[in-house]
This record gives structure tokens, C-alpha cells and sequence, in this order.
């Protein structure tokens, strides 16, 4: 008999209840993976509106110029941002390299990515 | 004992095989440096003898009363009440997660101990095996012929398998636990059979690096220590192959 976790059970995935620090590196790898993905969704009808013709294209172009799409925009870096660096965590972890200070990597590239977020909120918002 | 006897409500996942989970509550007045495991047995003789749980040793080196305590994984043995609640306060008691509840709090173990037997888990090991490489290894006090050999720390009590969000996610997933041991094993017996078993989808690979079954084993057995160095072993074994072609031989082994 397999370990059978409880059926239906994704919610749980993200449950960081009762949890420690390498749980919430583990939700927010899941949490940007799901969300880029659903970018690169997105970023492909998009680039298929150029099929359509130019003026469907400029049409498209115009409403992602709304402020809310900017919002999206930012977390979609911060997402880039959060995954690519707490990737670079697993992959050094899994050469063996930094395993015994593998908390205090999560919390320094968190604060990195902290900081490179807050630069494009920043460069973003602040340019119109 | 404290002069001082704490009022405490136990809120107890109560559940037959096959039905529904509900929670009851019992409240006992208890001394706080009593041990949770004390509070269950005071629930079971007093108050419900229809409650089920798991118990042997008093002393965590049996590895049975492992439970959830307000949410996180514990061995109730070596928990004291204190150390989880306060004057008034509740206590949640739930079965381990990632196993199949046979009856309220006792959960089926019985496919990890036959994969721990799979992976060749033998719980006696020369010191230096036993002992993780950052470790201080005790030396032997007196001059013996042969080398010391001690207890390994792994005493499979399931809290690494029941914490860990990838066996949330994985069914198939072996667990914290078979990879120490399988680590364990390697370290005694650099063989490939080892690597075999442990490097498969769900085996190593399933890992995600979250480092919760470090954090809630009782014993100091380091399975995320051990998962990683592992990984190094393979990751290594697989750059050097592409430098120096392997033999046509396939791997045959299955997982732990």
C-alpha cells in the first residue's frame, strides 16, 4: 500500500500552516512556477493576435497598456525573480554545496529578490 | 512534578477505519512538565477506553507514539505540554499525515517499514557510518578488536514521511526516511545497487528541498543531509560519465 495521501488534497500544497521556512521556499516554487506558466499561456495568445492582422494586434497592444496589466507585468518578474533565485538554492543544495546553511540562503536570495522587485516597482511605476 | 496543575483541553481526531473524522474534546487538569503522550493515556483510562493510539517505550527510541500536535509532527513521549500549550489553553492531537488512518490516532506503517526493509536498513552500524560527517563521533572508551559499532539514529518512527510536502504530493514518493537509510547503507557499502534504488523518480528526484524532515526528526538523522549527498554522488557519477562513456549495461534496480 502506497503512502496514500487523502484525496483531493492540492489545497493542502500550499497550507503553511504548522510549517517551517523550507515549506514556504517549497510553496513559493510552486505558487511562481503555476503563475509563469500561466504567463507563457497568455505571452502565446497574445503573440498570436499578430495572425490576425495589425490592427488586431495594435487593439491587444493598447489594452495591455492599462495599469492593471502593468500590475501583472511586475509579477511576472517578481515571479521570474523568486524562482529563478530559490532554483539556484535547490540546485547548490543538490551539488551539496550550502545544505547545512540552507536557511539562511533561502532568507539572503529572498531579501535579493526583495530588492530587484522593489528596483522594477520602482523603475515600472515611476516612468508612466 | 510542578506544584501548579495546568487546565488543558485535548481536542482529539477521533475516526474508524473507513469513516468519518470528527474531533473530541476532553479537559484534564495536568501538570505541564508531563509529556503528551501522558495526557493520551490519562484520555484512555479515565475518560475514553475506546481510544486508539500507539505506544511502547516512554523514551523515543521506539518510535511509535508519533502524532501530530497542534499540527506539527512530535514524538508525544518526549513532548512536554508545556512546550506546546499554556494555563487554559488546547492541545490539537491528530494522527500522522501520508499514511492511512486504521483508527483515530494510529496510523498503518506498514508499507514504510517493508520499504525500510527493502533498502537493507540495518539498525546497527560501525560508528563512523553511523555518525554524519559534521558530527563529533564519540570514540569507544574502552580498546576493542574490532570496530565500534553503534545503534543508528533513525529509529522509524514516520514524522519525516508525514511533514514532507512532496510525499503530500506523491503517493509513490519512498521518503525521507528509505533515503537516509539507503545513504546510510551506501556509506557502509559504496555499492551501485545503493544508487540504484534511490536515484528514480521516486526516490531522490521527488525531493524538493524543503528540509522538513531535518526539521521535525527527533533522533538527528539528517534526511535532507543525507538525501543531498546522495544527489552529489549521482549528479557527480553522471558529469564524470559524460566524459568517460559507460557500459551498455542497463539499470535494472527498482526503487526502494
Amino acid at each position: 500500500m502506497p503512502n496514500q495521501p487523502e484525496a483531493n488534497n492540492w489545497p493542502r500544497w500550499f497550507d503553511p500552516r504548522s510549517r517551517s521556512l523550507g515549506t514556504f521556499g517549497f510553496i513559493l516554487n510552486r505558487v511562481t512556477a503555476l503563475g509563469l506558466t500561466l504567463y507563457l499561456l497568455m505571452h502565446l495568445i497574445a503573440l498570436g493576435q499578430l495572425a490576425r492582422g495589425a490592427d488586431a494586434y495594435d487593439g491587444f497592444i493598447a489594452l495591455v497598456k492599462n495599469p492593471l496589466f502593468k500590475l501583472g507585468e511586475l509579477l511576472v518578474i517578481a515571479a521570474g525573480v523568486i524562482h529563478g533565485l530559490n532554483g539556484i538554492r535547490i540546485a547548490l543544495n543538490s551539488f551539496g554545496i550550502g545544505v547545512r546553511c540552507q536557511k539562511g540562503t533561502f532568507i539572503a536570495l529572498m531579501l535579493i529578490a526583495l530588492f530587484i522587485i522593489a528596483f522594477f516597482t520602482f523603475k515600472m511605476f515611476s516612468e508612466g | 512534578m510542578t506544584e501548579q496543575l495546568w487546565q488543558v483541553h485535548f481536542k482529539v481526531h477521533r475516526q474508524r477505519t473507513g469513516g468519518k473524522p470528527y474531533v473530541r474534546t476532553f479537559t484534564l487538569d495536568v501538570d505541564p512538565e508531563e509529556y503528551i503522550l501522558d495526557a493520551v493515556e490519562r484520555i484512555w483510562a479515565l475518560h475514553d477506553r475506546t481510544l486508539t493510539y500507539r505506544h511502547a517505550c516512554h523514551h523515543s527510541t521506539c518510535g511509535a507514539c508519533g502524532m501530530r500536535v497542534n499540527g506539527r509532527e512530535k514524538l508525544t513521549c518526549i513532548t512536554t505540554i508545556s512546550s506546546v500549550t499554556q494555563n487554559g489553553g488546547t492541545v490539537r492531537i491528530d494522527p500522522l499525515r501520508n499514511f492511512p488512518v486504521v483508527s483515530d490516532l494510529v496510523v498503518d506503517m506498514g508499507n514504510f517499514f517493508l520499504r525500510m526493509d527493502r533498502s537493507g536498513f540495518n539498525s546497527v552500524a560501525p560508528l563512523a557510518a553511523a555518525c554524519l560527517p559534521y558530527e563529533q563521533p564519540l570514540t569507544a572508551e574502552n580498546s576493542i578488536d574490532h570496530e565500534p559499532e553503534r545503534l543508528v539514529d533513525c529509529i522509524e518512527c514516520g514524522l519525516c514521511i508525514s511533514v514532507c510536502p512532496a510525499a503530500n504530493t506523491d503517493k509513490e514518493y519512498v521518503g525521507p526516511a528509505v533515503l537516509a537509510s539507503l545513504h546510510l547503507m551506501y556509506v557502509q557499502n559504496p555499492t551501485q545497487e545503493f544508487i540504484d534504488q534511490a536515484d528514480h523518480h521516486t526516490g531522490l528526484w521527488r525531493c524538493h528541498s524543503a528540509y522538513e524532515c531535518t526539521e521535525v526528526c527527533p533522533s538527528g538523522v539528517d534526511p535532507a543531509w543525507r538525501i543531498m549527498d546522495m544527489r552529489k554522488k549521482v549528479m557527480s557519477d553522471r558529469i564524470k560519465s559524460i566524459f568517460r562513456p559507460r557500459s551498455s549495461e542497463k539499470k535494472n534496480a527498482q526503487p526502494a
